[in-house]
């Protein structure tokens, strides 16, 4: 079903204005004048250090160099995704990291560097991915989980806000601010706050467990277990910055034209009809802005990650940008923070290229 | 005629020279008392003398020693500076820190306490007016009560002792007897349990070559020292995760594992019902970790001579004294302790100063410092959520390998 909204029949200056004849040599003067400072800034503040960072990954450079930088090549890379596979018997009284140790060892020095990450048994046979900076393929790994976590319950937490601040009541301003308010608060804030809520001895939430349940409720260590540290951030992330994408749902909330509801009624649709046919195809493009700059900005987390939990319980929580910025600046290491965060760059890229087209061709 | 000609030049000379030369001198802005103490110490240096006068430039501490780092990339760092010292050796190898020898050695400086000078690759660079020194802290009453002697310089809690007297608290009720403030990150870990390493005989590297951690941070004293930290979590006789700073000054621990940092605030909560007592020991005596704030000259400094005499101006008995009685803060000299009515011989906080004098250990001092303390803190962190322990410190070795590997030992 497609609706045809106002939105897209503004009118769009021709293409042939742009690349033409019109747009002839005398412009460019002006559009030298005009672009430049803007050039500049881009190129002063993007592009070089941009550059600057693609040098600096291709050497050993430390943030307080003695003497001058070696250039190592794509060492930094092969570090970054060095892995090896290898297979074992499967031993039931040892732990895989154990059997790795000693596997590692006694076949010195083709292991060395790398340190046990995961294990699959395959029947007698057990298979150790072991690899040369598991910290980051953690980090790579709960990225992904996180960005898998938090952007379907932040898109629909936003629109559920959106849906009930669209109609008109009493009390409906004061609503959308309440809403609103945790985007305008500082993500240190939120998440210094959220801490305390999510303590476990002592956090409003175990407290309120306890009061529903009785003295025998389960007193989860929301930030401490390394399966629910990463989902309770995601919680709180969503709930921090669904408020700015309720604003964009109601924008296009309101730019579906109130002729296709009255039709519908006049139809005989219910409510929920209405919302399936009319609300939401409506709002397909709204969803794809949505999606994207959701995803886009849930692949940079970072804030809550450092104030809560520092990348803990046992690496569930340490993100590439955490990962980057630790090795980068707090340990230096600048040459190999920069190899982290331009994977994280192409990365980023990648993915949203990606979803566009896929959400182009749902569009179509 | 020619000598008319010196004599006047050396008239002008001197005229020139009577208008004193600024140096700028930067500080991280910490609690009032020590900024006036600092403000003073200055003021008391250009009414001294005319040839320079020190101007103080104070930056948010949050952000200093990112601050610093940048201002020292752009060359544009000013004369006189503070750095924590385990930083030092870092800025000597890049080249930004004057070397403190030959004309530069400012008098004085043999007589401070280890904790009060800083070094790399056998030359000073830095000196420091106070230091601090970790302990035990706990409430006389309690410790009377629930049977348990004071631990003491000559006989101080051995590691198992002292973890048997926290299960026995716990046994009594006490549901996290000990505070260690375990969820600070950053240096904290490094400065407060690397020297339980030391005192089992390990340490974070090879301080004979600078240039291996292997079989020393990962060795098996080092995991000894891992299960115990380990257990102190898996027994809960630690809070993991601490709700505030307060547990042991409102009473809900009865041993707080921290510092003469804290001894003002603790004496203000608890009064004289407070002792201090000397860390665990974990076989070969309690060791305490050393080196907090210290001064240091740039490379591009224009007045090293004028910055030269402001160090030895800020370590004289005097000045230390001075400053040790605005901020409690302990001194680095013992003739400036004896001077003070709070560390002199017999004044609340000697302990501190004797257990400096018998038992610090200077963070290693080496530029590869802040990988070994970053990838320390993380195994601790990791052996505190449940980590194998042997497995943790293996990969803290791996990594400082890695980084040493990277850089060419870093200098050494």
């Amino acid at each position: 079903m497609v609706v045809a909204t106002d939105a897209h029949a503004a009118p769009r200056p021709a293409p042939a204005s742009i690349t033409g004849g019109a747009f002839g040599r005398a412009a460019w003067r002006e559009v030298a004048v005009l672009a430049t400072p803007a050039l500049l800034l881009f190129g002063a503040f993007i592009v070089l250090p941009f550059v600057l960072a693609v040098a600096a990954s291709l050497s050993n450079a430390k943030l307080l160099q003695g003497g001058d930088p070696a250039w190592v090549g794509l060492a930094h890379y092969e570090r970054l995704f060095g892995v090896h596979l290898v297979s074992v018997d499967a031993v039931a009284d040892k732990t895989p990291m154990r059997q790795w140790r000693e596997l590692r060892r006694a076949s010195a020095p083709r292991h060395d560097d790398f340190q046990y990450l995961a294990s699959v048994d395959a029947g007698a046979r057990r298979w150790i991915v072991a690899a040369r900076d598991t910290q980051f393929l953690r980090a790579v790994a709960n990225t992904f989980w996180f960005v898998l976590l938090v952007v379907p319950l932040q898109t629909m937490l936003a629109l559920l806000m959106a849906l009930a601040v669209n109609r008109a009541y009493p009390g409906r301003t004061l609503l959308r601010t309440v809403f609103f308010a945790p985007v305008v608060t500082s993500m240190v804030v939120v998440s210094v706050v959220w801490g305390l809520l999510l303590h476990t001895d002592e956090g409003l939430i175990n407290r309120a467990l306890v009061a529903l349940f009785g003295a025998g409720a389960p007193q989860p260590d929301w930030l401490g277990d390394a399966r629910l540290a990463m989902p309770s951030i995601a919680m709180m992330s969503a709930w921090q910055g669904a408020g700015f994408q309720m604003l964009v749902f109601l924008a296009g909330l309101q730019s579906i034209p109130k002729e296709l509801y009255e039709a519908a009624q006049v139809e005989g649709a219910t409510r929920w009809q209405q919302f399936v046919h009319v609300t939401l195809p409506g709002l397909r493009r709204t969803f794809v802005f949505v999606l994207l700059a959701t995803t886009i900005a849930a692949f940079g987390l970072f804030t809550q990650v450092d104030v809560l939990t520092k990348g803990g319980p046992l690496d569930a929580t340490t993100t590439i940008m955490h990962r980057a910025v630790q090795v980068g600046v707090r340990d230096q290491d600048v040459a190999y923070g920069s190899a982290m965060a331009l994977v994280f760059f192409v990365l980023v890229l990648v993915l949203s290229l990606a979803q566009k087209r896929l959400l182009a061709r749902m569009d179509r | 005629m020619k000598r008319w000609l010196v004599l006047g030049l050396l008239a002008a000379a001197a005229t020139v020279s009577a208008q004193p030369r600024e140096l700028v001198m930067w500080r991280h802005d910490t609690g009032d008392a020590e900024m006036v103490a600092s403000a003073e110490a200055v003021a008391r240096f250009n009414a001294r003398q005319q040839r320079w006068r020190v101007r103080v430039e104070t930056l948010p501490q949050g952000s200093y020693p990112q601050a610093v780092v940048a201002s020292a990339l752009a060359g544009r760092l000013p004369c006189v500076l503070t750095l924590d010292q385990p930083t030092v050796p870092n800025f000597a190898w890049a080249g930004h820190i004057r070397a403190l020898e030959g004309p530069l050695r400012p008098a004085g400086v043999d007589a401070l306490i280890p904790g009060g000078r800083s070094g790399y690759a056998g030359k000073l660079y830095a000196v420091g007016q106070f230091d601090v020194a970790l302990a035990l802290f706990a409430r006389r009453s309690v410790l009377q009560r629930h049977g348990i002697r004071l631990a003491t310089v000559d006989a101080p809690y051995a590691a198992e002792e002292f973890r048997t007297i926290l299960r026995g608290l716990k046994a009594a009720g006490w549901r996290h007897p000990l505070d260690m403030h375990a969820d600070r990150a950053d240096e904290w870990p490094s400065y407060k349990y690397s020297p339980w390493l030391q005192s089992a005989g390990a340490d974070l590297i090879d301080r004979r070559t600078y240039r291996s951690a292997d079989g020393v941070i990962n060795g098996p004293a080092a995991v000894a020292v891992g299960r115990y930290f380990a257990s102190l979590f898996a027994e809960r006789l630690v809070s993991r995760k601490p709700i505030d700073d307060h547990l042991f000054t409102s009473g809900r621990a009865v041993f707080q594992y921290s510092g003469s940092f804290d001894m003002a605030e603790y004496r203000r909560l608890v009064g004289p019902d407070l002792v201090i007592l000397p860390p665990p020991d974990f076989g070969r005596g309690p060791r305490i970790g050393a080196g907090s704030w210290q001064w240091a000259i740039s490379a591009t400094c224009s007045e090293p001579e004028g910055a030269r005499a402001f160090l030895e101006h800020l370590i004289t008995v005097d000045e230390i004294a001075a400053f040790s009685r605005r901020t409690a803060l302990m001194p680095t000299l013992e003739a400036a302790a004896d001077r003070t009515e709070l560390y002199r011989p017999g004044g609340e906080g000697r302990a501190f100063f004797e257990f400096a004098r018998a038992w610090a250990v200077l963070r290693p001092e080496t530029p590869a410092y802040p990988v070994i303390s970053s990838a320390f803190a993380k195994a601790m962190r990791d052996i505190r959520d449940g980590a194998d322990v042997q497995e943790a410190l293996d990969r803290a070795a791996d990594t400082i390998r890695a980084d040493l590997e990277r850089h060419h030992g870093c200098g050494h």
